[in-house]
């Protein structure tokens, strides 16, 4: 009896201390901060997530765009954030470089990863009257430094992806030199208007020019074709070296996220993730989904921080 | 015809026109509070278009915005802080006009004038959408930055302390948006290893700042109720007289904008200075500029609108957003399988048009509601200046923590408005800083791709036809404005010298 009792003593006790756990988190508004401005793709997707999350958690949940300094200012402050599960954050690629360039000594170990949502590879693109892939690299070897190619910030992920393109064709970085631009859109006019020769971005952010007849794909940096856009080879294809740069974005929570918290938070991730609605969103975006769970998730940043650091050495920004 | 037509179908429905009604009270709300933004409204109402039919969706998006854009003017005119760096430009003649008790005035013309402006822009939009967004498409780095610094040297023109004190105001704002992270290395610029100032200093609490806690700071304890207001039935009474007088700069600001405002990344926020600094350089009373003089409040204010709508063509067109705002428009098109580009006109020609007819009515709808507003906005001037300023204050402060959401921004503004209440004390106006902290970002980058792409060639500023052109014109303004400067400072010296040898 005394030893029914105790079973039923721990028993009651066990579900004491855990039931509050479980039926309070979350029991009030959630801020999900993201690191970019509002009306970029992180902050789209973000924003879907968070309409998403927020049927499934029963509660408000507040975007909050903390920008600055090349999202240092608000991946920072997600690893500052109480690790209570009521501050999470979306985190993006560039939290694979802080440490390796040296700005930030901010790295992927410093969160709890969630879910991996999005990843897209980066493409190269020139005027549509331009040349093929290889009479441009052709062009690149016999003079160096008159090809200048643009897509984003100096030692980002699209930067990566065209440095890539050349080191792995045993050209040097530097005989394309990069022009760093605040993104895309700033790079494809460039492009367009004659001032550079290539630009290196995602298919989705340069769908509007190539639809327009102003500019055109040449490879994808990706493991296989792309599905929105079948007729652009990728990079192994069309010059017979892999060659692959992915920018991504993923759901994260400080460190040292309770257990039970994580569950009910991924467990929730998953079901948004996976959702029709989630999905035709970012079909509809052209974004790619690349779900992740969260172990799936920190293996991938595992990588990619390792593959990043190799590439950024490559261009000689590293650290 | 046909398609247009259809268009009409779509918009002329009770479900589109309840949503245009609505965005636009709740653009109108959120522009009217001081220190929230016209990208904030925008940004809150997006995850309620998810599930909205697209052509509601979208025509949310845009009256909104251009609801909230010229709601901003209401705070400019009633409490001296500018809804938007636009606005910067034209704050000091609406307010001073509401100082004189014509704050129905000031509105109506603000009202008004972005209300014709945005309908020009709107028409300009529907003829010329596709010349002009290729003609957009030419231009570079090297045309931007000839532009920026065509920008730039409004600054000491409509400065009103003179030429040397706007172009010292012009330096503080330059140095000011040197702080952060330098936009193309992303090496650290005066930040001693404080993350906040990585971001930069952002203009919004600087503005709120250096335009209201200023003024606070100078009416502080006033306990006498303010300015009294002219008594009219109609908060708009004259202003039609006032446009029709003006009529001039209302259309050359609306066309100047229409044509700037196609420009993505520089046009919004360039056009109304520019445009002011033409209204003041060819005024026939240019020293009533800043004194609540309505003469460049009418061109300003159309070019803000007009601008507004032509930075369209480039997002619809081309999918090349040129702000934030318009950056969330593309995202919602996008997401309502509207994807921007030139297929949008030929797939779906009703939708393009449909979205047109929506500018339509929204720059329309500014008129009655913005009447209201008006009418509304006048008890503000029967509270005491002491009481109202401690509500102010808490507008500020709410304004600027929302920017970032943090305390550092509330911080900046109050250094902010402590520097301009100095500077102000010492008669130097502050809204060449603000155009320097608007525009310096824009001048540099544009330098620097440019650099970069002509090898670190200054020829390069010269060798594409429409730089070319742009170098010159900047450089023949500058030539003439600094050889008036010297015969002024040279005739005035020998003048003074003269008498002081002989004693």
């Amino acid at each position: 009896m005394t030893f029914l009792k105790t079973i039923a003593g721990a028993v009651a006790l066990t579900v004491l201390a855990a039931a509050p756990a479980f039926a309070q988190y979350p029991d009030r508004a959630i801020n999900l901060i993201v690191p970019w401005g509002a009306g970029g793709g992180t902050d789209a997707t973000g924003r879907i997530i968070a309409t998403l999350l927020e049927k499934e958690l029963g509660q408000p949940i507040n975007v909050i765009n903390r920008t600055g300094g090349g999202g240092i200012v608000g991946h920072t402050e997600i690893s500052y954030a109480e690790p209570d599960g009521y501050t999470l954050g979306v985190i993006t690629t560039e939290l694979s470089m802080y440490h390796w360039t040296g700005v930030s000594p901010l790295s992927f170990a410093d969160y709890e990863p969630l879910a991996l949502f999005n990843a897209d590879p980066e493409a190269v693109f020139v005027r549509a009257d331009g040349p093929d892939i290889m009479e441009l690299l052709a062009e690149v070897k016999a003079n160096p430094g008159s090809i200048k190619a643009s897509g984003a910030n100096l030692g980002g992920m699209a930067h990566l992806g065209w440095a890539g393109v050349l080191v792995t064709n045993d050209i040097a970085p530097d005989a394309a030199p990069w022009v760093p631009s605040e993104g895309s859109a700033a790079s494809l006019q460039l492009l367009a208007s004659g001032a550079i020769s290539v630009v290196a971005t995602t298919l989705p952010d340069a769908r509007p020019m190539v639809d327009a007849g102003e500019v055109k794909p040449l490879i994808v940096a990706a493991t296989e074709r792309v599905a929105s856009a079948p007729d652009v080879p990728t990079a192994e294809e069309a010059l017979g070296n892999k060659w692959s740069a992915y920018a991504w974005r993923g759901i994260a929570a400080p460190k040292s996220l309770p257990d039970d918290v994580k569950m009910v938070l991924t467990d929730a991730l998953n079901k948004v993730v996976t959702s029709d609605e989630f999905v035709e969103f970012m079909k509809q975006r052209n974004f790619g989904i690349d779900y992740r769970d969260a172990a799936g998730f920190e293996a991938f940043m595992t990588d990619a921080d390792a593959s990043i650091g190799k590439a950024l050495q490559a261009v000689g920004l590293a650290k | 015809m046909e398609a247009f037509a259809e268009a009409a179908g779509l918009v002329f429905n009770f479900e589109t026109l309840a949503t245009i009604f609505l965005a636009a009270v709740f653009g109108m709300l959120v522009g009217a509070i001081p220190g929230l933004t016209a990208t904030m409204a925008t940004a809150l109402l997006v995850p309620i278009t998810f599930y909205m039919p697209p052509i509601p969706a979208i025509a949310a998006i845009i009256s909104c915005t251009a609801m909230a854009i010229t709601a901003g003017d209401l705070p400019g005119a009633l409490l001296r802080i500018p809804g938007t760096p636009a606005s910067a430009a034209y704050v000091e003649d609406s307010y001073r006009l509401a100082q004189k008790g014509k704050a129905g005035l000031a509105i109506g013309i603000s009202v008004m004038s972005s209300s014709l402006g945005g309908l020009f822009g709107f028409l300009f939009l529907l003829f010329t959408a596709p010349i002009l967004a290729k003609a957009a498409l030419g231009f570079s780095s090297f045309e931007y930055f000839w532009l920026a610094l065509l920008g730039l040297s409004c600054a000491a023109l409509i400065s009103s302390g003179g030429m040397i004190k706007g172009a010292l105001a012009l330096m503080i704002g330059l140095f000011i948006a040197q702080i952060g992270l330098d936009p193309l290395t992303a090496t650290p610029r005066f930040t001693f290893g404080v993350v906040e100032l990585m971001g930069g200093i952002s203009f919004i609490p600087v503005m709120i700042g250096m335009f209201a806690v200023a003024e606070i700071m100078r009416s502080g304890r006033r306990a006498i109720a303010d300015v009294p207001q002219i008594k009219l039935s109609n908060p708009f009474g004259g202003t039609l007289s006032t446009i029709w007088k003006y009529r001039k700069n209302q259309v050359r600001g609306s066309v100047i904008g229409a044509l700037l405002g196609a420009l993505p990344g520089v046009g919004g926020d360039l056009a109304a200075w520019i445009t002011y600094a033409l209204a003041k350089r060819t005024s026939k009373t240019p020293e009533k500029f800043g004194t609540g003089h309505p003469e460049g409040l009418v061109e300003a204010g159309a070019t803000n609108n007009a601008a507004l709508s032509a930075a369209w063509i480039p997002a619809m067109v081309f999918g090349i957003p040129g702000d934030a705002v318009t950056a969330i428009a593309v995202g919602v098109l996008v997401m309502k399988g509207m994807d921007p580009g030139p297929t949008l006109m030929t797939l779906n020609p009703q939708n393009f048009y449909a979205v047109m007819i929506v500018f339509a009515i929204a720059n329309v709808l500014m008129l009655p509601l913005g009447w209201v507003a008006a009418k509304s906005a006048r008890w503000i001037f029967e509270v005491p200046r002491a009481l109202l300023n401690a509500a102010v204050l808490l507008f500020c402060i709410v304004g600027s923590y929302s920017i970032n959401n943090s305390m550092f921004g509330v911080m900046l503004m109050l250094g902010a408005g402590l520097l301009a209440f100095v500077l102000e004390s010492r008669m130097i106006a502050i809204a060449p800083i603000i155009l320097g902290i608007v525009l310096g970002p824009l001048v540099e980058t544009n330098f620097t791709t440019s650099m970069m792409i002509a090898d670190g060639s200054m020829l390069g500023f010269f060798s594409r036809p429409i730089a070319a052109g742009l170098g010159f014109a900047t450089m023949l303004i500058w030539g003439f404005t600094i050889v008036h400067a010297l015969r002024g400072f040279f005739g005035e010296n020998r003048s003074e010298l003269v008498p002081k040898t002989e004693e």
